[in-house]
C-alpha cells in the first residue's frame, strides 16, 4: 500500500493510504478529542469534535472521517479548533438535561471530561430543558434520554460487536432519539441478549445498570479489544479495562 | 502620611440553591479566623443584616434565579457589586434547581402543594410573602453579567480559598485547569 507523506502541527509524519487523520495521530500520541469514535467500532463522524484544520481547505474536517493525502498540512490544536470544540460541547450541554451532581456517571463521564478538557468554564446558550424519557423496563439497565449524545455508540456496538442490532436512530433534530427495535420499550425486546455491552461503551449516564447510584457508574470499555482481538487473531489475551 | 487601608467587603446570596455551598464555605473552618481579618461581611445568610449595602467589593452568588424575588437580587448585586461570581453549579448550570423546567410550575406547585400534601392542600397565594415562581429556573449568567465561575456541587473549602486569596489580591480568579469540575 501506497505511503503518504504529510505534515501534523509542524512535524513530518508517514502514513498508509487509506488511513485516516485520526489514526495517525493516535499512532503518535498528538491528541485530539473524540466522543463519538470508539476504537473497534465503526467510524460514523456524528460529533465533529475531533474536527482539525487543514491547509488549503476552507472548512474544518473530522479527524476520524477524512483520510490522509500526499502532503497534507493539518493543524490539529489552536484557539480557532478550540472555541469550535467548546461550542460543541456547550450545545451538546445545553440540548439534553446534564444535571452531573445527580447522575449516575458523575465523575466517570466522557462528556464531563471533555467539558474540561475544552476549557467549558459556563454555556451561553439558552439550556432547552427538553422533556426526555426514561426507558426502565429492561431487567438489568436503564436508558436515560436526558443524558444521551446521540454518539450511536449503542448501535453501533450492539449491530457491529454483539450482531443483535437491537438499538437505533428515529426522529430528526432536536427530536432525534435512540429507540429499541422499532420504538418499543426496551424490555420488551426479543433481540436484546441482556449483554450490557452498550451500557459500558456509551460515554455518559444515559445507558447504566439497574441498582447504581450517583457516581458508582464506572464503564468498562476493555471487552471491546478483547473481542476484537480474539476475532481477528484468534488470541484471546485479557486486555485492561480503560 | 499613614494611609487606612479599608478591608474589601464582601456579600454572600442565598438564591434558589440548598445552601450546601454556603456550608461548603463554613467548612473553611479555623480559615474563617484568618479571612475575618483580611474582609468585611456587609451581607450573608449567615449575617443578620437585612438590605443588600451598596459598593460591595466580592459578591458569591449561591443558587439559579428561580422566582422573581432571586431576580431582583440579581439585580441588585450587580448594580452594588464589583465582582461577582457564581458559587457552585446551580449558579453556573441550573443544576439540580433546573431539573424542574421540563414541567410548567402551574404543575409543580400542584404536585407540591396539593398531590403530595398530607394536610392543607392548598396553594399558598399571598406573594407578598412567598415569592412566585419564575417560568424556568436560570443560570445566574443568563439573568446578569457574571465575572467568575466557581464550580462543584459543592465547591470545596479548598477551592473556595483558593477563590477568595486570588480576588483580594485583585485576580478575577481561573479555574479552567485547576478547578473547573462539574457535579
Amino acid at each position: 500500500m501506497a505511503v503518504k507523506t504529510l505534515t501534523i502541527n509542524g512535524e513530518q509524519y508517514s502514513a498508509q493510504e487509506g488511513e485516516s487523520i485520526l489514526s495517525v495521530a493516535r499512532q503518535h500520541n498528538i491528541p485530539i478529542p473524540t466522543l463519538c469514535h470508539l476504537e473497534g467500532l465503526s467510524t460514523v463522524g456524528a460529533c465533529r469534535l475531533c474536527v482539525v484544520q487543514i491547509e488549503g481547505i476552507p472548512k474544518l474536517l473530522p479527524a476520524c472521517t477524512t483520510k490522509v493525502e500526499e502532503g497534507m498540512v493539518i493543524h490539529t490544536a489552536n484557539e480557532k479548533l478550540n472555541k469550535y470544540r467548546r461550542m460543541i460541547i456547550a450545545l451538546l450541554a445545553s440540548e439534553g438535561n446534564h444535571v452531573c451532581a445527580v447522575c449516575v456517571a458523575n465523575n466517570h463521564c466522557e462528556l464531563q471530561d471533555l467539558a474540561y478538557q475544552v476549557g467549558l468554564v459556563r454555556v451561553r446558550y439558552p439550556y432547552l430543558f427538553p422533556k426526555k424519557t426514561l426507558d426502565a423496563t429492561h431487567n438489568d439497565y436503564v436508558m436515560d434520554h436526558n443524558r444521551c449524545v446521540l454518539c450511536t455508540r449503542c448501535v453501533r456496538v450492539c449491530d457491529e460487536v454483539e450482531g443483535a442490532h437491537v438499538w437505533d436512530v428515529a426522529g430528526r433534530g432536536i427530536n432525534c432519539e435512540i429507540i429499541t427495535g422499532l420504538d418499543y420499550a426496551w424490555g420488551n425486546s426479543e433481540t436484546c441478549t441482556a449483554c450490557g455491552k452498550c451500557v459500558m461503551v456509551c460515554p455518559t449516564g444515559a445507558l447504566f445498570e439497574k441498582g447504581v447510584n450517583v457516581s458508582e457508574m464506572e464503564k468498562k470499555k476493555g471487552f471491546l479489544k478483547y473481542i476484537i482481538t480474539a476475532r481477528q487473531k484468534k488470541e484471546w489475551v485479557t486486555i485492561s479495562n480503560e | 502620611m499613614s494611609e487606612i487601608i479599608k478591608k474589601p467587603k464582601v456579600a454572600t446570596v442565598w438564591l434558589g440553591g440548598c445552601s450546601g455551598c454556603h456550608m461548603s464555605f463554613l467548612d473553611l473552618d479555623e480559615r474563617l479566623i484568618d479571612l475575618a481579618d483580611k474582609i468585611d461581611i456587609v451581607f450573608s445568610p449567615i449575617a443578620d443584616i437585612k438590605t443588600f449595602p451598596a459598593d460591595v467589593d466580592i459578591t458569591l452568588v449561591e443558587g439559579a434565579v428561580t422566582n422573581d424575588e432571586n431576580e431582583e437580587m440579581a439585580h441588585t448585586v450587580r448594580k452594588h457589586s464589583k465582582y461577582v461570581i457564581s458559587f457552585g453549579d446551580c449558579a453556573t448550570t441550573g443544576n439540580v434547581t433546573a431539573m424542574r423546567n421540563r414541567f410548567g410550575t402551574a404543575e409543580l406547585i400542584d404536585r407540591a402543594y396539593k398531590e403530595l400534601a398530607d394536610i392543607c392542600n392548598s396553594i399558598p397565594n399571598d406573594h407578598t410573602l412567598i415569592a412566585q415562581l419564575n417560568e424556568q429556573a436560570l443560570p445566574l449568567h443568563h439573568v446578569i453579567r457574571v465575572d467568575a465561575f466557581l464550580h462543584g456541587c459543592p465547591p470545596t473549602p479548598d477551592e473556595i480559598w483558593f477563590a477568595m486569596n486570588e480576588l483580594l489580591q485583585g485576580r478575577i480568579p481561573v479555574f479552567k485547569t485547576q478547578f473547573l469540575r462539574y457535579g
